[in-house]
């Protein structure tokens, strides 16, 4: 009885505060507090002793070693404390622990590759208000809550550059597919909007697109997807992985596997990681950013805006050491420049 | 004690028929792909979904006769964590060193893993549930540390152990060849010898088989060690065939291997099921998977129905269960 | 009495006053006022999902499932949020979808007689699949921050978290219930001796059955408390938190067989895991450090009595002897 009675005040709430309205989505506005933007002082020396700490999207992954060795080196000769925290996971939550954790220390700045825009940006404010200068890098989070991104390269240069890669090694025809990131990464996507953009063109007229796979940036599930790719479309003639994990996973497979030599792999992709695949003739050509330039880019960046060289609005102009002079363009991106192209003849030269 | 105590006999019928099902749900799963895309049958296809199943169907070996005996080894993905991770730095520092040592070295790594988990179990008398939830997070945190941050890339390993996972012998790549090696000499021990049915009897009743004489810390120690040098040589394999080892490698295997085990109809309280069963659901999970992404359904669906599939199992096996205890009271009362 | 104190309950809740003291005295910015509000959101999920799950383990059951009942509601939330249903109904909604995710366990273990290990690793693949089924990879982010700023923030803008009240009055009620109800009572029986608890007429069954309810729905709530924290519904959330809870829950001092242990003890636990953790962060001592110390730790809790026990048992034996001869 008494269980009854309980289901049915249950029910009534449910429908008064359904038939009520309430908060929903339409009504809410968004949320996150903009800062009041204080003035730049171009001509502020760099400060000394800056604390600098940098939470990639996790540990254990190379790529972001290789962008955080770049922070290293310019946070030591910016004569600053450089340090290095981060989850083992790439989960949404695990990196608001240590977001909290950096503001108890006491940092002057935060660099951080946002594992989710959302899921990080009420502690990133937290942070800010804690007079933390925030610079984001890699994946950014929402540009309520960060002073600065550091842009790898403009998503139009990227997109451009994987369409024209996919039309070369296909011998400008034929069936192409993607392997990609997560169906929700925010750079994989934006690329391959842009590549689909690209062919469109008559150039391309000949290329067929006929599907986007997702590994995860996850090696096993990306070895996998590119083996459902194969057996799905026989006529495959290029695989095209905006992503180091997917390019090294698809790499991989078709070089131990009975497509070697009728299937190209192409995309973004670590020198270290491809170099086997380059010298086996699994892989032609890939290109990338030197991801060590990301995180020299973002010390410097960092430190001018704990030292009011700049505010983060748009024209502010600061000098980033090796890399000379850079401009904060829309919404606080800093853009590094354009993608480097690796094939056999010069993919000795770079380690990393 | 009359050696009728130790034998498992009337079930055993019953439990091939619980094989069978696994048999037939694969044909039906295999047939219905290929009608859709024929190229599922493709030699390459077939080539990929055993070397998937491979490194699953070792673990899930391990892992059902530790469940036969009425426990269970929640630490082996961490163990094939820590194993892959030691095997590729090794060979990666070595590179002259032949595969067999580095396949010892796997195995040894794994079963020193199993030892800990064994005594733990046995002499601290904590169950094992607990035991291999702490130590999965201890392999998984020594590997973490000692890792650093660092990977093992495909072009620091030797070719001759990358080529490991691709060769083969007469057509029949070497990674399949250890899996059913495994397997089926596991299965054989199981069946056929006297400590595979200890085993059996500790699980059905872990007292009984202490006032039986069995020697039960022997056997368990043994179970636990074979769990861990299993998973220790699935982590050679693992280092082999995808080339690329991080600390995280295997992380979250646990699940699938204890996933294998049900679906192949081991009962979690132990005592009934067999390791070629194991080996049996470890395909057929491998399969569902690749059949998935070539059927091109969402591949979102793929762990619910691994979640419903686990659950059908285990109904299964209740069903089966009661009506041999129905059959069994009937013979009883007429006899 | 003497004996109760030297039990592991009372010891881990010992060790959790000095590991509190300790770190507070000796580790930069751990005792701040700011610190211990991202101290209590970081334990709010696990303290909230280890109250059902303490009474579970104390009738000798599990509920592995608990994390992916939370990562389904979690989805959910997102989805009913994009469908424009207003947040005051998805809330209970969503507390009601983890009930009968809870209903589902219980049902599979009391009416069929499944093993509840066994269920419940399934209803983990099956609940986080359908989780990912709902919304993919996708993220649902824009709640009103109405609700997601109350969750992060405190009491007037003070020292207190607000969800601290939540955690006190929750963890109020279970600890009445089990330690000073009928109810509480028959947990321990049940967990002591099923049958014998059967035959003094507790209904075993029904009792299991609506514990499994309760624990899906906390997970639902602590789903929705999840995603307004972080402002994010994924189906991702809270991967992996089963296995926290269940360790939190053994190190308070519960028996995995059942029949033993008490809520202070296990809210003592999840205290530890979670300051430890945060003083080892600040000091930047890696969290890879951690799992090694929450793996030990758990074998401990467990190994330690048995040994203490043990030697003790050696000791009286030999006493006797002596006193005997």
């Amino acid at each position: 009885m008494l269980r009854h009675r309980l289901a049915a005040v249950f029910a009534a709430t449910l429908l008064v505060t359904a038939g009520c309205g309430g908060t929903t989505k339409d009504s809410s506005s968004s949320s996150g507090n903009q800062q009041a933007s204080a003035t730049a002082d171009p001509n502020a020396k760099l400060k000394e002793g800056l604390k600098i700490a940098y939470l990639p999207k996790q540990l254990n992954n190379p790529y972001s070693d290789v962008e955080t060795s770049g922070g290293e080196e310019a946070v030591k000769e910016l004569k600053g404390e450089y340090k290095k925290v981060g989850p083992n996971d790439a989960a949404a939550s695990s990196q608001v622990s240590y977001i909290n954790t950096l503001i108890q220390q006491q940092q002057d700045v935060i660099v951080v590759a946002a594992n989710d825009p959302n899921a990080v940006c009420p502690s990133l404010n937290q942070a800010r208000a804690a007079k933390i200068k925030v610079v984001t890098f890699d994946s950014d989070a929402s540009k309520t809550c960060r002073d600065a991104f550091i842009n790898q390269a403009t998503t139009e240069g990227i997109g451009q550059s994987l369409a024209k890669m996919a039309l070369e090694q296909a011998g400008g025809e034929g069936e192409i597919a993607v392997l990609s990131a997560t169906p929700n990464a925010t750079n994989q996507n934006a690329w391959i909007e842009v590549m689909k953009t690209e062919l469109a063109k008559p150039d391309y007229a000949k290329l067929k697109l006929v599907k986007i796979a997702y590994g995860n940036d996850d090696d096993q599930k990306s070895f996998q997807e590119a083996q459902g790719l194969l057996q799905s479309y026989p006529n495959l003639k290029v695989i095209v992985a905006p992503t180091t994990v997917g390019i090294a996973a698809a790499a991989r497979y078709i070089s131990s596997s009975s497509y070697k030599g009728k299937v190209q792999v192409t995309g973004l992709g670590l020198p270290n990681q491809m170099r086997q695949y380059v010298k086996d003739n699994t892989v032609k050509k890939f290109a990338l950013w030197n991801p060590a330039d990301i995180g020299y880019l973002a010390a410097y960046a960092g430190a001018a805006l704990a030292s009011g060289q700049i505010t983060g609005a748009e024209g502010d102009k600061f000098t980033a050491g090796k890399l000379g002079e850079y401009t904060i363009g829309k919404d606080g991106e800093i853009v590094l420049g354009p993608p480097t192209e690796f094939t056999a003849e010069n993919i000795d030269k770079f380690n990393f | 004690m009359t050696p009728t105590a130790m034998k498992v006999p009337p079930r055993f019928n019953i439990m091939k028929t619980r094989e069978l099902g696994i048999v037939l749900a694969l044909a039906a799963l295999v047939l219905y792909t290929t009608i859709n895309n024929p190229r599922f049958l493709s030699g390459q296809s077939i080539r990929d979904n055993l070397l998937n199943t491979a490194i699953l169907a070792v673990m899930a070996t391990g892992q059902a006769v530790v469940v036969i005996t009425r426990n269970i080894d929640l630490s082996v993905g961490s163990v094939l964590g820590i194993s892959a991770f030691a095997v590729a730095t090794m060979m990666s520092d070595h590179p002259g060193l032949p595969m067999i040592v580095a396949i010892l070295v796997g195995l040894a790594v794994g079963a020193a893993a199993g030892l800990l988990n064994g005594v733990l179990v046995r002499y601290g008398k904590v169950p094992a549930l607990v035991v291999t939830l702490g130590t999965l997070y201890m392999y998984r945190g020594i590997t973490y540390s000692w890792a650093g941050g660092s990977q093992v890339n495909a072009d620091e390993l030797p070719p001759h152990f990358l080529n490991f996972a691709n060769a083969n012998l007469l057509g029949v790549p070497w990674l399949v060849l250890i899996a059913l090696v495994v397997v089926g000499a596991t299965s054989l021990v199981m069946r056929n010898y006297r400590v595979g049915r200890e085993l059996y009897a500790m699980g059905s009743s872990p007292q009984a088989a202490e006032l039986a004489g069995i020697k039960v810390a022997r056997n368990l120690l043994g179970a636990f060690i074979l769990s861990g040098a299993l998973a220790g040589l699935a982590g050679v394999l693992f280092a082999a065939r995808f080339g690329t080892v991080d600390a995280s490698a295997g992380n979250g295997y646990e699940l699938n291997v204890v996933a294998a085990v049900v679906v192949g109809g081991v009962a979690v309280f132990g005592g009934s099921g067999t390791v070629w069963g194991a080996g049996l659901g470890a395909l057929l999970l491998t399969v569902i998977s690749s059949a998935l992404a070539v059927l091109d359904i969402n591949q979102f669906w793929q762990q619910a129905i691994v979640g419903a599939l686990i659950i059908l199992a285990i109904c299964a096996d209740r069903l089966v269960a009661v009506r041999i205890a129905r059959s069994l009271r009937k013979k009883d009362s007429h006899g | 009495m003497a004996k109760r104190l030297a039990s592991w309950d009372s010891i881990i809740i010992l060790l959790t006053l000095a590991v509190l003291v300790i770190a507070s005295l000796a580790v930069d910015n751990f005792g701040t006022s700011r610190n211990f509000t991202f101290m209590v959101l970081d334990l709010l999920p696990i303290i909230l999902v280890a109250l059902p799950m303490t009474f579970i383990i104390v009738t000798g059951e599990i509920d592995l499932s608990v994390a992916s009942t939370l990562g389904l509601t979690s989805s959910l939330m997102g989805w009913f949020w994009n469908q424009g249903l207003s947040i005051e109904t998805i809330i209970p909604l969503c507390v009601l979808i983890g009930a009968i995710a809870g209903v589902l366990n219980g049902f599979l273990i009391t009416g069929l007689g499944l093993p509840s290990l066994a269920v419940t690793i399934g209803t983990l693949a099956l609940y986080r699949g359908l989780a990912l089924v709902v919304l993919g990879d996708g993220a649902v982010a824009d709640f009103p921050f109405s609700y997601t700023g109350w969750v992060t923030g405190t009491i007037a803008d003070g020292a207190v978290p607000n969800v601290l009240i939540l955690i006190v009055v929750l963890a109020l009620i279970f600890g009445v219930l089990l330690h000073a109800t009928p109810i509480g009572r028959s947990l321990y029986a049940i967990g002591a001796n099923a049958q014998a608890a059967h035959f003094a007429g507790i209904r075993v069954a029904r009792t299991k059955f609506w514990l499994y309810v309760v624990s899906g729905a906390v997970a639902g709530l602590v789903g929705v408390l999840w995603t307004l924290r972080y402002s994010s519904a994924r189906a991702d959330n809270g991967a992996g938190l089963e296995l926290a809870v269940v360790a939190a829950v053994l190190l308070g001092g519960v028996s995995i067989f059942g029949g033993k242990g008490s809520l202070p003890g296990v809210l003592a636990g999840v205290v530890l895991l979670t300051a430890l953790q945060n003083a080892l962060r600040l000091e930047d001592v890696s969290g890879q450090a951690l799992n090694i110390v929450t793996g030990a730790l758990l074998v401990l809790s467990v190994l330690l009595p048995n040994v203490i026990s043990s030697i003790r048992g050696n000791w009286q034996r030999r006493k006797l002897r002596q006193s005997a001869a």
